[in-house]
Order: C-alpha cells, then structure tokens, then sequence
C-alpha cells in the first residue's frame, strides 16, 4: 500500500503526517469520485473501479517506457513529452475500457434485480486483476522515477517536494473542473437530474443510456488521471493495487456520503490524514484496519455519509 | 425418467463419495482435494444461509471460517497450554464464530443492502489483518502448526491401524480416509440440517423476509431477530468448516487463505449454482473449487507436456482463474441470474399447481 509516504525521511512532526495525508487524500479523493458518481447515478458499487485504476497505472507505466522516460535522467524534453503523452492518454483509454464495460456488461442488467449488477463488478473486477496480471507478471514492478524528489522547503523542517505539488496541481483544477462540469453544463445537469429519478429525466427527453456513459467516462478518466499520479508519486505499481486502494477510495466515497461529489472529496482527505495519521502515531499494520473500522462505525452510526442526503428506501 | 435421476444426484454423489475411499484408484492425494473440497462445500452452505435464505448479500464469510480455524489452532496447537480435542475444540469454534458474527451484525441491522454488504466486507478484512497482526497469538504469516489434536477428550488416536482397510490408508486420524469420512458425514448431515431449516417456520419466515421485508414485518415477523439468527447460523457452519479445514491441513497455513478472494469465491460458486439452492450451492462448488483445485492443476501438467511455458502465467490454466471465475459471473448474471439449478421453491409451486388442475 502507501508505505512510501510513512517511511519517506521526513523530519516528522504532525504538520509534515498532515500533509503527507493530504496528498494521499487527494489521489483516494480522484478515485472516489468514479466510484461516487457511478453509484449516484445507478446505484451501483463499481468493484471494477479500483482494478480499471490499476490496469490505468500499468499503462501509464508501458507509455513511459516506450516513450525512452526511465529516469529522470533521460533529459527534460524525453520527460516533458513523455508526461504529456501519459497525462493525456491514460485517462482516455480508461475512460474508453469503463464505457466498454458499461456498455457490454452493466447496460444489459439496467433492469435486473440489484444484487446483478454488483456480482457482475465483482466479476469485472477479477478480469481486471488477471489481465493487470499477465501484463506485468505477479511481482509490483518499478514505475520511472520522472519527477525530481529534492526538497522545495530545505531548512523549514517540512519536506515538500515536486511531487506534492504535482499531486495537488493536478487534483484541485481537477476536482473544481469536475464541480463545474456538473454544476453548469447541460450535460452535467442532465447527470443530476438522471440520479434524481431517471424515470423523469426520461420522459424530460435526457437520453438516460447516454448520460449514464457519460458518468462511466469521467470516472474512467478521474481514475487514469489517478493512476498516473500514483504511479508517479509512489514509483511502483502491482496487479493487486486496484483491490486496496479501490476500497480506501470506496470507504472515502462512503465516509462522504455516496453519491455527494464534494463528500466524495472530502471523505477522501479525511481518509488519508486518518490512514497517515495513525501509521505515524498507532501502528502502521494496524492503519489498514482502522480505516477499515472507520468505514464500519459510519455506516452504523451515519449511514448517509458526512455530507449525504438523507434518503429513504422506496417501498 | 431422466429428470428423475437428475433429480437424486446429491444423494448418488454423496453415495459415490463414501465408496471413494474403498475404489482401487483412489488415492490420498486426491483424497485429501475430495475432503478440502467438501469442507469448502459446508463453507458455502454456510453462506447459502445468509445469501441465500435472506436475501442480503455477505461478503466477508471468510473472516468465519477464520475464526472457527484459529479457534481450533489457539485450542490445540502444543506450545499454548489449552492442548484440548478436536471434538472440543469444534464446539468452541462454533460458538465464538456465532458469537461474534452476532456481536458484529446486532449494530448493523438498520443498514439498507449495499452498506450492510459493505459493513461485511470491512469486517472480514479487519479480522484478516488482526490475524495476520497479532502475531504472538497466531503466528502471523507463518501459520500455527503442527495441529494434530486427539478426536474426543482422552483419546489421542495417533494409530488407526487396527481401522485399517487398506495398506495406502493413513495411520492418523486426522489424514485421509478417516477425516474425509468425518468431513463427508457432517457435510451430509448440515446439508440434512438445512434442508429441514428450510421448510421450518424459521426458514420461511426468512424467505418472506428476503421477498419483502416490509410486508413481513406487517405480518409480524420481526426481521432483526431473524437476520440475527440467520448471521448466527452462518457464522457457526463457516466456523465449523474452518475447525475440519485446519485439522485438515494440520495447519493455519498463510492468512492469506481466509481473504477477500476467498469470500468472493464463495459468493461465485453459489451464484454459479443457484442461490438459495442446497444442492445447487453444492454443484457451483463443485464446479468452480473442482477446477480450481483439481481439474487445473491436472491440465497445466498435461499442457507442460506440450510446451514449456517458462513462468509465464498466460501459459498455464492457473493463470486464467481469475478470468475464468470473472467471466462466469457476468455470464451467469447476463445469460441466467438465477444460478444453473434455480431454487426449487419456484418449480416446486409450479408443480403443486399443475397437479392441482389435472
């Protein structure tokens, strides 16, 4: 999991765990808005989610070294294109496989009882790994270390470097475009108005098949665009990333109150200051369960989430 | 008349499997795949109980079978000073799987479907790193083991030779044939346990519960004491399959056996089968463990007598299981969501009204 960012050489201190979570927040945030979009648009759990993240991570990897990018050595112009190339690619081609997936696997079951398409994310999700798995074989594999990690703050006790700045540089225009997109175009209006009740959307004349694509194509570009990120933050990708950090992100999405894209974003920085937080002062083998136990004790105790509307199941 | 015999092939499956032992071909190794296999069969009726009967899915059984095997291993292993028989150490096993999972459902039961899986999913999980984690008690990844407990108090039965029907059978207890057998009856007898189960006033009230909750309750079910029996009855087969599954194995082995993937898989053999379903349950185990346990290892040999595969995953049957178990979930949900033997219930009312008009 996220080991680099607990036993990175950093002076310490609550301010430096802080933001250290609050980077990884920010990438379990880009990942739970797949999620959280998808489930408030068809209420479904997407498990493919997390594995469409990793098998993102293994092509940013396989751009990077067709591309000549396999250390920061390989000069500024190399690089330069090569990270445009990936930043660009990626989420595209992840967008394209989770519209694949919507449209061959999850549209068939629009009507079926629920419990079918969620078994069939699971399946989906297991494809994923095997395929994450004849890719780059079982071992995690080295990701090009393209990003210089020197100190932007020597001599102030905080360790921030290019990386961060990477991480949050792309994560908040990010997250802001999204808010936009769905605030104020028609498109995005037709999203909100489709999870609101997709039977009267339709019958306003939004194109529900379409709308619900669309959802699966942003969350597929917000999980490439993750996935490049990890990939360059963390330096090493494995077929078995997708399972852990999809259900971080999963119980970031939940914390926030699914289907709430500002929750999703906030559940995930809440998420990652808490994962951090007790690797530094708990026991870093126990951060996993803790999170773990978060995600139970909100769905007890607030099963709507921090941000989430109340709702009520129809009878 | 061929309905007829499809219809009894649980009972000739389990006759075939109490002859198994006895057959000239029959061998420990393969003996000891029939007896994990049916330990995983008892594991997955022990979901059935859960997924099936009430309708909500679980996806954390494996954190159980967990339980129940590191209730056995903490009771019999030689360095803790408990040093109790497995007969004891199954009905402890039993007890605190049930136990917990009642302690873990009991705040959970308001939970709408999706969380409530969620809530399973995160406690299977948490049980799995507090095993892998509490290293001084279970060994971490290394496993407890040797655990090779006497059957009933008092007895230590470390020399069956005097049971002995063949040379090639084992001199303990706990090895093929004779854990087989145990496996074998107490598969047959939960199987028998649930069938009655089914047709009590229990399990109907579960299925009730499962078709419309609220319309139960109108009638006077009260569905929070019947998803806490069903999580109990659950729990203690899961916990009972995880006690045959160590003595088995003489091991905890890695943790890794009690994961995520292990849980899922349940969930695919019984979706494979037909949920709800014993003897469906039962051949969606068949089917999936079956090729995974048996049928693949027996096919890579035989591929790598063709050609060298050199490491590579792609080459080798195993390295498709995860495709294979994937595909077979989406086909299944696609093509026929009801499992390949749907729940008799269905079938059942349609016989009873055809007859009634003729």
């Amino acid at each position: 999991m996220l080991e680099v960012f607990a036993t990175s050489d950093v002076g310490g201190g609550f301010g430096q765990y802080l933001l250290l979570g609050l980077v990884a927040g920010s990438l379990y945030a880009l990942i739970a808005l797949g999620y959280t979009m998808v489930y408030g648009i068809i209420e479904l759990i997407n498990f493919a989610h997390g594995d469409l993240f990793m098998l993102g991570a293994f092509l940013a990897l396989q751009l990077a070294v067709e591309l000549g990018a396999k250390t920061a050595d390989d000069g500024t112009a190399t690089i330069s294109v090569a990270l445009f190339v990936i930043i660009l690619l990626t989420p595209m081609a992840c967008a394209a496989l989770n519209v694949t997936v919507e449209r061959l696997v999850y549209r068939p079951l629009r009507n079926a009882p629920k419990l079918a398409p969620l078994v069939s994310a699971i399946g989906v999700s297991f494809v994923f790994m095997n395929l994450g798995l004849f890719w780059m074989g079982a071992t995690p594999v080295k990701f090009p270390d393209l990003i210089p990690d020197d100190n932007l703050l020597t001599g102030s006790g905080y360790r921030v470097t290019w990386k961060d700045v990477m991480v949050i540089g792309v994560t908040v225009p990010t997250m802001i475009a999204l808010t936009l997109f769905v605030r104020c175009t028609p498109l995005g209006t037709a999203m909100r108005a489709t999870a609101q009740n997709p039977v009267a959307a339709r019958l306003m004349g939004i194109n529900v098949d379409r709308v619900i694509a669309a959802t699966f194509a942003i969350g597929g570009a917000l999980a490439g665009i993750a996935a490049v990120i990890y990939g360059l933050y963390i330096k090493g990708v494995g077929y078995q990333m997708g399972f852990q950090n999809g259900l971080y992100a999963f119980t970031a999405a939940v914390l926030g109150g699914i289907g709430n894209i500002p929750g999703a974003v906030i559940g995930g920085l809440v998420i990652g200051i808490v994962g951090e937080l007790a690797k530094a002062y708990v026991d870093p083998k126990w951060s996993e369960a803790i999170v773990f136990g978060i995600l139970i004790i909100i769905l007890i105790f607030r099963p709507n989430g921090l941000l989430g509307a109340r709702t009520r199941e129809k009878v | 008349m061929r309905v007829r015999v499809l219809h009894h092939w649980v009972p000739i499956l389990f006759i075939f499997l109490a002859a198994y032992p006895f057959l000239p071909f029959a061998t420990a190794t393969r003996g000891e795949q029939f007896t994990l296999l049916l330990i995983y069969a008892m594991l997955a009726l022990a979901l059935n109980v859960v997924v099936g009967y009430t309708g909500l899915l679980h996806m954390g059984i494996a954190a159980f079978f967990g339980i129940g095997a590191y209730t056995v291993g903490i009771l019999t292993v030689p360095y803790f000073p408990f040093q109790q028989s497995f007969l004891i150490a199954v009905i402890a096993a039993v007890c605190t799987a049930s136990f917990i999972s009642v302690a873990a459902t009991a705040p959970t039961l308001r939970l709408r479907g999706d969380y409530l899986a969620l809530v399973t999913l995160g406690f299977g999980l948490i049980t799995l790193y507090a095993i892998r984690n509490l290293q001084s008690i279970t060994e971490g990844t290394d496993g407890m083991n040797p655990i090779e407990p006497g059957p009933l108090p008092g007895i230590v039965g470390d020399d069956m030779s005097a049971f002995r029907f063949a040379e090639t059978w084992g001199r303990q207890w706990y090895k093929f044939p004779y854990m087989y057998f145990l496996v074998l009856v107490t598969l047959g007898a939960v199987f028998r346990i649930l069938r009655n189960l089914e047709r009590s006033s229990l399990g109907r009230a579960w299925v009730a519960m499962r078709e419309d909750e609220l319309a139960a309750s109108c009638m006077g079910l009260n569905p929070a004491r019947l998803k806490l029996a069903a999580a109990a009855i659950s729990a203690g087969l899961a916990g009972l399959a995880g006690a045959f599954y160590v003595v088995a194995q003489r091991t905890t082995g890695n943790p890794q056996a009690f994961d995520f993937t292990l849980s899922m898989i349940m969930v695919c053999c019984l979706i494979l089968g037909g949920l709800g379903n014993r003897a469906g349950v039962l051949l969606g185990v068949i089917l999936l463990l079956g090729f995974d346990r048996i049928l693949t290892p027996i096919l890579d040999n035989w591929i790598q007598e063709f050609i060298t595969t050199g490491g590579k995953s792609y080459l080798k049957l195993s390295g498709w299981r995860l495709i294979i178990f994937g595909m077979a979930l989406i086909l299944m949900m696609r093509f026929r969501p009801a499992g390949l033997l749907p729940a008799a219930r269905v079938q059942h009312e349609l016989e009873n009204n055809e007859r009634r008009d003729s």
